[in-house]
């Protein structure tokens, strides 16, 4: 690739660069002396990287080559954790020196607009933690789980290198350029780089896919508490208890927000003891035992009420506890993981890794293994997040590496971890708790015997088992509880009684398991909603002006109402779908989130080429390329293949054939109202599919159109326009990532000794 | 012994800050600091005040929250 036109390092990327004050240090480490740190290799620098790579490599080997008749946790720890460090110091810095270029001379939006409340300069490591509290949440534990149906190997290697090269690489980039441009989100950078028609595209298409992805995390909350009076009165517990925290930090103790975390922390463990003595009396299993139909209503006029309601009384205290338990829960799983190193008999790839007819979530390998393992691998909606929020609060240009990069990097091990749960538990019980109950019947009995006629290696499970499990952790039945939850719930049960308790201590494990998966869910749920009506708000306002302002009450209601009833709707179908709704939706959701990745990884393309960096935009299209062959190509089967499981449309077709020969039951619909509703719910299910990757393949074609003319022009010697916010220069320093390098900290001592006035002298004072 | 028990407590405060960071517990506290460095003449925001502008405006701004 001799014959790009690209612009180096220091000609026109340099017109940027801007004369920092000479009274001041430097706001930036020296160019050179960077380049000769980075570039010294001393012996023990080598000795680490020769001791991290041998030991990724054992790992990868103990893992894919020996396979075993088990295989310990613990190599999945050392060859996640081996490789995201290889790949943070090595890959992350070739995209940093070859495309993002950050200038450290250069003020970020935190400095040039600071406002002391939305652009605030931010220390990294806390802003490290902030970032990933906001791009984690139930995704990464859910995907995983359900993907561990074709064996251990193949989701372990798309999560592991999937966020090498692809998800870490596209949050990295889209919160590089949304700095750049002041903090602007996903959806106007859209519209700036790819023009009215990709950027409407992109609009419409983030929008449905908010909805879609909505949907079916709460689907996942209900399949967790349906039939469940522990599992309802815990989570029910958390509004009352998020409703007292708001009134706390308003009312009686403004901004003592750890104190007040705390006491909703403890009330929360009191809630999940608490559901187990009141699922124990007869009255709290009357009132809490719910059907999921119900159960999903509570949820849709729930959704409704908490997007409407003032954030201050349940979203932003219910954030504080989802936060706080976040961390908790993630330090737990990994301590752990590392202190039991459980083993594990799941083969590395499992008879239904070469076949499309798996009972968890239908269709071959590829593409549906990598849709459905979405966030941990590859986030379209972390595109939302790392836009807009986070790069208003870098400090330092070189610092996004570390935040997005290594943010991403976090959330895959998190991902890898709720694999390893999953995984730990024995695999007839996995199977049988995974499988909707048009399969399994929905009795242990009938669910032992299907699943050991599915003459899976190792199999033999009694109906004893599965209900001496259900009695451990303190339920009815855990026999079809889809939607990877109680799996997860089951597997750290599993887990951490090992640890701590013993059996004894299951039924916490479980429910405390369930309680924040739930929390974190609805947290999405709520802000989601906020968000979505939000934008739906300012597109109708393009046509009735009202509608953008953001106060008028009718139409804040409104755009509420048809976001909550869009996925409440689609919610119920899952809820009621005859075929058992995680396996015929799920690839809908995994689908919605990689074109949303496709969509931010086009937007990142346009950028890339408009920058004029043509040798080096293999970066950003390796994982486009990727992400559009795999969700068109699961759009395409899930549209035109003609295996009923699979394709929505073939499905339709053979239920409709069946009402139309009178048959009064077909497949797993028993009756002529469920046959009904198979021939509806296919048909919103495919066109949906059909609506989104239309949507997808003109924004990526827009993205494509975008990168050629951009390279014409460049060739042309036309000067391409960007959309960088003009530079300013930094009048602050801090170290790009984790540990500073001796350079970093000499600068830092220099700027040690800058009186405080001077060094921040009225920079955001307009 | 009392060495010991400094080292636990000022780690243990260190987390403490760390998670207040995370948490955005530390906002008011830095707008003061962002009030006093960009010298604005008037007062500042009390607490109670700037907490309630805080969640005011993330009514007709809300942030995201990932899957």
């Amino acid at each position: 690739m001799a014959g790009t036109p690209d612009h180096r390092n220091g000609s026109s990327r340099r017109e940027g660069a801007v004369a920092t004050d000479p009274a001041l240090p430097p706001a930036a480490v020296d160019e050179g002396v960077r380049e000769t740190e980075e570039k010294k290799w001393t012996p023990g620098k080598i000795a680490l990287w020769a001791a991290i790579a041998l030991l990724g490599g054992v790992a990868w080997f103990m893992l894919a080559i020996i396979r075993g008749e088990t295989v310990n946790a613990i190599w999945f720890v050392f060859a996640s954790v081996c490789t995201y460090l290889i790949g943070y110091r090595f890959y992350s810095k070739v995209i940093e020196r070859y495309i993002t270029k950050p200038d450290d001379r250069r003020a970020t939006p935190a400095e040039y607009k600071a406002d002391g409340k939305d652009y605030v300069r931010t220390d990294r490591n806390v802003l490290f933690g902030h970032h990933f509290a906001a791009i984690a949440g139930a995704g990464p534990l859910v995907g995983p789980v359900l993907a561990a149906q074709m064996g251990y190997l193949p989701g372990t290697i798309w999560i592991i290198i999937g966020v090498v090269l692809a998800g870490a690489v596209q949050d990295y980039l889209v919160m590089f350029f949304s700095m750049r441009r002041g903090g602007r989100s996903l959806g106007q950078m859209a519209r700036e780089e790819l023009g009215v028609v990709g950027g409407t595209a992109a609009l419409i298409a983030t929008l449905l896919i908010m909805v879609i992805i909505v949907a079916i995390l709460a689907l996942v909350v209900v399949n967790a508490l349906g039939e469940s009076p522990w599992g309802v009165f815990s989570v029910g517990m958390t509004i009352p208890i998020a409703l007292f925290m708001g009134v706390y930090l308003r009312y009686l103790r403004p901004g003592k927000v750890l104190e007040v975390s705390l006491i909703g922390f403890v009330l929360l463990m009191a809630a999940i003891i608490g559901g187990g003595i009141v699922a124990e009396t007869s009255w709290g299993a009357d009132i809490f035992t719910l059907d999921r139909v119900t159960i999903a209503w509570g949820i849709i006029i729930y959704g409704f009420i908490a997007a409407i309601l003032p954030v201050w009384l349940l979203l932003a205290p219910r954030d504080y506890l989802s936060t706080f338990m976040k961390i908790g829960v993630i330090v737990m799983l990994a301590v752990a993981i590392i202190a039991v190193r459980p083993e594990i008999n799941v083969p590395a790839f499992s008879e239904f890794a070469s076949r499309e007819n798996g009972p968890v979530f239908p269709g071959a390998l590829f593409p549906f293994l990598f849709v459905t393992i979405a966030c941990g691998a590859l986030s379209g909606f972390h595109a939302l997040i790392s836009s807009g929020t986070t790069p208003k609060l870098v400090e330092k240009e070189r610092q996004t590496r570390f935040i997005g990069y290594g943010g991403m990097l976090m959330e895959s091990f998190v991902a890898i971890m709720a694999l390893v749960a999953a995984i730990s538990i024995d695999r007839g019980l996995y199977f049988a708790m995974n499988s909707p109950a048009a399969l399994t019947g929905g009795t242990v009995e009938t669910a032992a015997t299907w699943v050991n006629s599915l003459g899976l290696t190792g199999v033999n499970i009694s109906p004893d088992l599965l209900s001496q499990t259900a009695a451990n952790v303190g339920e009815e039945s855990i026999v079809s509880r889809t939607g990877g939850a109680p799996t997860l719930a089951l597997g750290l049960a599993h887990i951490m009684q090992q640890f701590i308790g013993g059996t004894a201590m299951m039924a916490f494990w479980y429910h405390f398991a369930i309680m924040f998966e739930a929390l974190f869910i609805l947290t999405a749920v709520d802000a989601g909603t906020r968000v979505a009506r939000f934008m739906l708000q300012d597109s109708i306002g393009n046509f009735i002006p009202k509608f953008k302002e953001h106060s008028w009450r009718p139409g804040a209601w409104l755009c509420t109402a048809i976001m909550v009833g869009a996925w409440g709707a689609v919610l119920l179908m899952g809820v009621t779908d005859p075929l058992g709704g995680i396996n015929t939706l799920f690839p809908l959701f995994g689908i919605a989130n990689q074109l949303l990745a496709a969509i931010a990884l086009s937007v990142c393309l346009a950028i890339v080429a408009k920058r004029g960096t043509f040798k080096y935009l293999w970066i950003v299209a390796l994982p486009l390329t990727f992400a559009a062959v795999v969700t068109i190509t699961a759009s395409y089967q899930k549209i035109f293949s003609p295996t009923p499981a699979v394709g929505y449309f073939a499905n339709n077709a053979a239920f409709s054939k069946a009402l139309a020969e009178g048959k009064t039951e077909f497949g797993s619909a028993k009756t002529v109202t469920a046959m009904e509703a198979v021939v509806r719910n296919t048909a919103i299910q495919g066109w949906l599919s059909v609506i989104f990757v239309v949507l997808s393949i003109i924004v990526i074609a827009t993205a494509v159109l975008a990168t050629v003319k951009a390279f014409r022009n460049r060739v042309a010697g036309i000067e391409v326009q960007d959309n960088e916010d003009p530079a300013r220069p930094s009048r602050v320093f801090a170290p790009a990532g984790l540990i500073p390098t001796p350079a970093e900290r000499q600068l830092l001592a220099e700027w040690e000794k800058v009186p405080a006035e001077l060094r921040f002298e009225r920079a955001g004072h307009h | 012994m009392s060495a010991g028990l400094a080292a636990v407590s000022s780690g243990f405060k260190g987390f403490a800050r760390y998670l207040g960071g995370v948490m955005g517990a530390d906002a008011y506290a830095k707008y003061l600091e962002h009030h006093r460095l960009a010298g604005h003449q008037d007062p500042p925001l009390s607490e109670r005040e700037f907490w309630r502008d805080r969640s005011d405006r993330q009514d007709s701004n809300p942030q995201g929250r990932c899957c």
